[in-house]
């Protein structure tokens, strides 16, 4: 008997949280065969853009690279310039821009528990994680003037100081995220429709983690001991000790499966909880900023010459940026690389395998900027049959299977 | 109860992201959590526009998604609001000159109401939503009211 596959389509357009890319799924049975992946959808030139704009522009072009990793695009990308033209920053600021790339981290580490839970079929968990976030949204509106897209960061320092005043608020917002994260913890770990449906789904193994360039969580998750604040220190990070986090370091085992993405980034709230206090502990007084004049500062960076590159360890892996200054008003070139680019091609050994309602939280497990989907047709090629699925079918299959295999 | 005489159905939306950076995109999500909690208004994402009253658009428009979004503007029955969520999907914003963008979204679609901000607030959000449903009530009345051909 021949073994007969049927593909399904999927995307670019979907209605909520993620950004539009194509997936086309080989569908046996319930089983996939084979993934494709399509992305560009979201393609908007913005290294292009950057090219024609003086050094202080694109550090906002670089924010809204991505709303969530608003401040790791801007942190990479200052790094980059300041390693080209030689800039020192002051302590102050590396401390500053630390704590404000924590605080993102346990936005962005609490909006994806919300997401994974809603994929699930476990709303009520969404909401309560995302008012849990409003809280550290808050903290950021009050150090940084907006919620997101923060527009802290410049070449060489920032732009707001934390005053002596503003402490005590942090304060109160990390000691509430410590007051709830028993709570977090007891859903997401010892939940048992939670385990039943993420256990063992969408495994990673080592191997793959490495050969695919896997970053952050996700490679974290498979047990690659691979964090950018512990292999090379930078900022703030330098004088913190910083260990990468795998999930043997509660369960003693490393499966790379969805679970322990999940308590791969549990484990990463209470880390940068730490690393924000430790800031606040050691934060030495001085300038914010290396020159403060903005005219001053980008005649500096018009005689630059030479090439720079910025790592900085975003929420959801390493984020790279390389720029050549070449004695111009422009760079003669940027580069970013966002970590879901490298992690995009662990979705294929993760889905292999998996059944259909196991798609959207194996995909939104490596908390891309792309998951939900929507219009997605189921094509018979030999009898030429057409279903249309919609993401709410999509996502009906889902909340099935968790009641079904509930006990 | 009946809070006005706009509040007579639920609102459904549909969310369109047409390049947007996520910005605006999670803060509709916030807009829908227990903050600011636009379901207590019958207000709710669906996941169709083929179901919806009111076309979330967010982003710039890429040259990929120009097509699509007039697909789906296509897609959405009469009456419908387009609501343009976000600095870049009304003017550009900080998204200009670029190779691969269509420019703001009232390039393509017709856009009924603009909703300002990089990214916008949910405020503005669920401000924007009852400009629309308030535009969307007159469209249904006025429609009720034509003689039928």
């Amino acid at each position: 008997m021949s073994k007969e596959t049927y593909s399904i389509p999927i995307g670019p357009v979907h209605p909520s949280l993620k950004e539009p890319v194509t997936f086309n799924f080989e569908i046996y049975g319930e089983h996939i065969e084979n993934v494709n992946l399509a992305p560009g959808d979201n393609h908007r030139g913005i290294e292009f853009m950057g090219m024609q704009r003086n050094l202080i522009q694109i550090i906002y072009l670089a924010e809204r690279i991505c709303g969530i990793c608003s401040a790791s695009h801007p942190f990479a990308f200052c790094r980059a310039v300041e390693n080209a033209a030689g800039i020192e920053i002051p302590e102050r600021a590396q401390y500053i821009r630390v704590i404000i790339a924590e605080l993102e981290r346990i936005h962005s580490h609490i909006l994806w528990a919300g997401v994974a839970a809603h994929e699930l079929g476990f709303d009520s968990v969404l909401y309560l994680s995302w008012r849990a976030r409003e809280e550290v949204l808050d903290l950021l509106e009050y150090l940084t003037g907006n919620r997101i897209n923060y527009g802290i960061f410049m070449v060489g320092g920032v732009r707001r100081d934390i005053s002596e005043e503003q402490i005590p608020r942090i304060r109160k917002t990390l000691g509430y995220y410590k007051d709830i994260y028993s709570k977090i913890e007891d859903i997401f770990l010892n939940d048992p429709t939670i385990a039943l449906r993420t256990k063992n789904v969408g495994v990673l193994t080592k191997e793959d983690a490495l050969n695919f360039c896997a970053v952050g969580p996700t490679a974290r998750a498979s047990g690659v001991k691979k964090d950018i604040r512990q292999d090379q220190p930078y900022s703030a990070y330098a004088d913190l000790e910083v260990k990468a986090i795998t999930p043997d370091v509660l369960t003693g085992v490393v499966n790379g499966d969805v679970y322990d993405r999940i308590i791969v980034r549990l484990l990463e709230l209470v880390q940068s909880i730490q690393i924000i206090e430790q800031c606040l502990e050691n934060m030495p007084a001085g300038e914010i900023i290396a020159e403060k004049k903005l005219v001053k500062l980008l005649n500096q960076l018009k005689k630059a010459k030479g090439e720079g590159i910025g790592r900085h360890e975003a929420p959801r892996g390493e984020c790279i940026h390389y720029v050549k200054l070449n004695e111009s008003e422009f760079p003669e070139v940027w580069k970013a690389r966002a970590p879901t680019y490298n992690n995009l091609m662990s979705w294929v050994p993760m889905l292999l395998g998996q059944q259909i309602a196991d798609i959207p939280i194996v995909i939104a497990s490596i908390d891309p900027c792309i998951a939900c989907m929507d219009r997605v047709t189921i094509l018979n090629k030999d009898n030429g049959q057409k279903k249309v699925l919609t993401k709410k079918d999509l996502h009906e299959l889902s909340v099935q299977k968790t009641r079904r295999i509930t006990p | 109860m009946k809070l006005n005489k706009y509040f007579e159905r639920s609102l459904w939306v549909f969310h369109l992201n047409t390049g947007s950076c996520n910005g605006c995109d999670i803060e509709i999500v916030a807009g829908l959590t227990p903050r600011y909690d636009l379901e207590r208004f019958g207000i709710k994402l669906v996941g169709s526009p083929k179901h919806a009253d009111v076309l979330l658009v967010t982003g710039p428009v890429t040259g990929r998604m120009t097509d699509r979004v007039k697909r789906i503007y296509e897609q959405t029955p009469n009456p419908k609001a387009v609501i343009a969520v976000g600095t870049c999907g009304t003017s550009g914003g900080v998204f200009y000159n670029s190779y691969n963008l269509a420019g703001s979204i009232d390039k393509v679609i017709p856009v009924d109401v603009y909703v300002l901000g990089c990214p916008v607030r949910p405020e503005a959000i669920i401000n924007g939503v009852l400009q629309a449903w308030i535009k969307l009530e007159k469209l249904r009345e006025s429609m009720n009211a034509a003689p039928a051909k």
